[in-house]
């Protein structure tokens, strides 16, 4: 019994000790610096497009430090991992809260995004996601977002596939109906390619705890004779399909959108299986404008490897940032609701130019969604080269 | 005599609980406690919750279930079904909040009991497989179904279809319920808890507990004195999911946005909580609610180290070992006991 008093005590102890090292310093808002959080995942499964973004949003704070930070007050830059987990997620937010947080760049997937979002407009603090591309993401006024959603990329990418030579080819659907991205943009592909008439042949599915054999759901499109096949999946996935439909003799064009981008940076990938692969991309690593070669060089410098267009979008939220609270003429010792208030206003009115994932500008609605033009890129020899 | 010393113990149980819940109130009045603390008040105690409904299962019948995260996903949609559907109703929100709670705990006993019928003739590792493939069955299934109204009426699906004219998608398949209203609370969770604590410690503490035990110690001798065994495992079990409901019930009212994916209801969460019951201490109800808070907490109270935060995730795992040992390696329990017994020698001279 008493052993079991002490033990008692202990965890009493450490539990005590635990929430009174949390119960100082609260959130203190800054004065003279602004404070800028990020949240996504930079462990788990989901990790490189978390850590691309922390790293890429670095690269644009220090660049705008040494210019002299936004309205000649510095930024300080915090990022929080989220494990891609909605619970986690309000966790982090909740800890950048703590520090002061005035503005979020985030998050960088839609599940925690959409979670994350409900706590941004109890508190109107300002977010743009990078990368978030569920409908629901920027459901609400304070909600902005750099990439495009989900149905937008699927009807664009049909409406390119219509506009090109492919258009009288037989399409077969490999997605993945266990994420939001994936049947999102399946939803709005099926349906707008119903309306322009494309001929989708075969339509399969799997599921995030079947996704390393993809053999059944090749034979099945090959049995129907596809030679387009539509994959608006994570490159990973897509990694195994191209590897596994040469195993079966199945040669069709694959038609990807920006999930697919960073299939050629994975481990022990067989470049030459990507050779033709097509991708819808606002972002490509091998532009040549001085922004792109600029951003690439640091963030190779940086990291060692080449950003994904995460990265590219994450890059672009902070510059947008700095030139709306330029425009707005945004202070850190404002309140945290009026920067948001600010900010709304801003978003709306400002023109993006000169920017890595729009060939021209990006501009937003009040809805919080971009206006900007998509780019098909197509792998040549090993590089992403911009289709014609 | 006998009966007293439990009752204590219970009493204790209850006692860090209530110290636990007046100490953060009092942090939080006086302002002393920040937003990402907060925060995590409400998790800490349904995984509490889970841990020691899991314990029931595991520590007290004896019988390894790995489909908990199961239950909780049905107790999750079921009742976040029903607070979508009132949610702009003229109801008020304690009343829809308690009747979800009710909805997610009944679906879940009801599950638990269809799928105790055949699992429960299995034993040990059979056992745990069967029940890791029901509550991946469940969760597949809640992530496949479509489920909306509109102008034509309701609509059931598992692939995705569009709504005519004015209507609502409910479940929208991989993408789950959205706008769930945020109804939990730390005080809801907290009385949770303690009702688990009541009830189950109850049950431990009874006839049907003792019947429960001996079945774990010994189900040919239990059987031979005329215990129905089956009655006493179905027992146990439905009770277990009914918990695991409820706990899914405040789950799904604390984030706003309900989804079927793994990192929620996969097996992994059912093996974590399993990890809260194993290093609480099988069969020690306790155990789990301490080792579950503590657990739960530890990786997020470590965001706070600044650069070494990047590691947090090893840290975790380091520390999970390192407790894991501590606790049970033979080697550091007698170094433990020798150390620990002259200090308990102590305080009983003392006192």
């Amino acid at each position: 019994m008493k052993k079991k008093v002490v033990a008692l005590m202990m965890s009493l102890v450490m539990g005590m000790s635990m929430l009174a090292a949390c119960g100082e310093g609260g959130g203190a808002a800054g004065g003279d610096t602004f404070k800028i959080g990020g949240i996504g995942p930079t462990t788990g499964p989901a990790a490189i497009y978390g850590s691309d973004v922390r790293d890429a949003i670095s690269i644009a704070v220090d660049e705008i430090n040494a210019a002299g930070g936004i309205n000649g007050h510095q930024i300080e830059y915090k990022f929080e991992d989220d494990e891609h987990n909605a619970e986690k997620s309000v966790n982090a937010y909740n800890s950048l809260k703590d520090w002061g947080m005035q503005m979020l760049i985030g998050t960088v997937t839609s599940g925690p995004c959409i979670a994350v979002s409900e706590k941004t407009r109890e508190d109107n603090m300002f977010m743009l996601t990078p990368s978030g591309t569920a409908v629901q993401c920027v459901q609400y006024d304070n909600a902005f977002r750099v990439c495009f959603s989900d149905p937008n990329q699927g009807a664009a990418s049909a409406q390119y596939i219509a506009d090109s030579s492919l258009k009288d080819s037989a399409i077969g659907i490999i997605y993945d109906s266990s994420i939001e991205y994936s049947t999102g943009i399946h939803d709005s592909f099926v349906a707008k390619a119903g309306e322009l008439g494309l001929n989708i042949v075969a339509d399969t599915s799997f599921t995030g705890d079947s996704n390393t054999d993809f053999t059944a759901q090749l034979a099945t499109l090959a049995d129907n004779g596809a030679n387009l096949v539509f994959l608006p999946i994570y490159y990973t996935e897509a990694s195994l399909i191209l590897q596994q439909e040469k195993t079966i003799g199945f040669d069709p064009v694959f038609f990807g959108c920006d999930g697919m981008d960073g299939i050629l940076e994975v481990e022990n990938f067989d470049k030459s299986l990507a050779e033709g692969l097509m991708l819808l991309t606002p972002f490509s690593a091998t532009a040549t404008d001085d922004l792109t070669v600029n951003f690439v060089n640091k963030f190779r410098e940086k990291t060692g490897h080449v950003p994904n267009q995460f990265g590219a979008d994450a890059y672009d939220a902070v510059y947008t940032i700095k030139k709306v609270a330029e425009e707005q003429g945004i202070t850190p010792d404002m309140s945290i609701s009026d920067i948001c208030d600010k900010m709304k206003t801003g978003m709306t009115t400002v023109t993006m130019d000169n920017v890595l994932t729009s060939p021209t500008t990006i501009t937003w609605t009040a809805a919080g969604e971009p206006n900007k033009d998509p780019r098909a890129v197509v792998i040549q020899n090993g590089e992403y080269v911009l289709a014609e | 005599m006998k009966l007293r010393k439990q009752t204590k113990k219970e009493f204790i149980t209850y006692a860090i609980v209530l110290l636990f819940y007046a100490v953060v109130m009092i942090l939080d009045v006086t302002g002393n406690l920040k937003s990402h603390t907060k925060g995590l008040l409400v998790p800490v105690c349904y995984y509490a919750t889970a841990a020691v409904s899991l314990n029931l299962v595991v520590g007290i019948l004896g019988d390894l279930s790995l489909g908990h995260a199961g239950f909780m996903c049905v107790g999750a949609f079921s009742s976040s079904l029903f607070s979508v559907v009132f949610k702009e109703s003229a109801m008020p929100v304690g009343l829809r909040f308690l009747i979800a709670l009710i909805i997610g705990t009944a679906v879940a006993a009801l599950f638990g009991f269809l799928i105790g019928i055949p699992v429960l003739r299995l034993n040990g590792d059979y056992l745990a497989i069967v029940t890791l493939a029901f509550g991946e069955i469940i969760k597949n299934i809640l992530a496949a179904i479509y489920l909306g109204y509109d102008e034509a009426g309701v609509h059931l699906s598992l692939k995705s279809f569009t709504l005519q004219g004015e209507g609502k998608m409910l479940i929208n398949g991989a993408m789950g319920i959205q706008g769930v209203p945020t109804d939990s609370n730390f005080t809801v969770a907290t009385l949770i808890l303690i009702l688990t604590l009541v009830v189950v410690q109850h049950i431990v503490d009874s006839r049907t507990g003792r019947a429960i035990m001996s079945i774990r110690d010994n189900r040919i001798a239990a059987e031979s004195i005329g215990i129905n065994v089956t009655k006493y495992k179905m027992l146990a079990f439905t009770v277990s999911a009914a918990i695991a409901g409820t706990v899914g019930v405040l789950f799904s009212h604390n984030t706003s946005t309900l989804t079927a994916a793994s990192n929620y209801f996969g097996y992994n969460v059912s093996i974590m909580i399993l990890v809260y019951v194993v290093l609480g201490g099988i069969g020690s109800i306790r155990g789990s609610v301490i080792a579950a808070a503590l657990l739960y907490a530890l990786p997020e109270m470590l965001r706070g180290l600044g650069n070494l935060s990047n590691y947090r995730m090893l840290i975790y795992s380091v520390i999970l070992i390192a407790v894991m040992l501590w606790n049970w390696a033979p080697a550091a329990r007698t170094w433990r006991e020798k150390v620990f017994a002259g200090k308990g020698g102590k305080a009983d001279a003392a006192s």
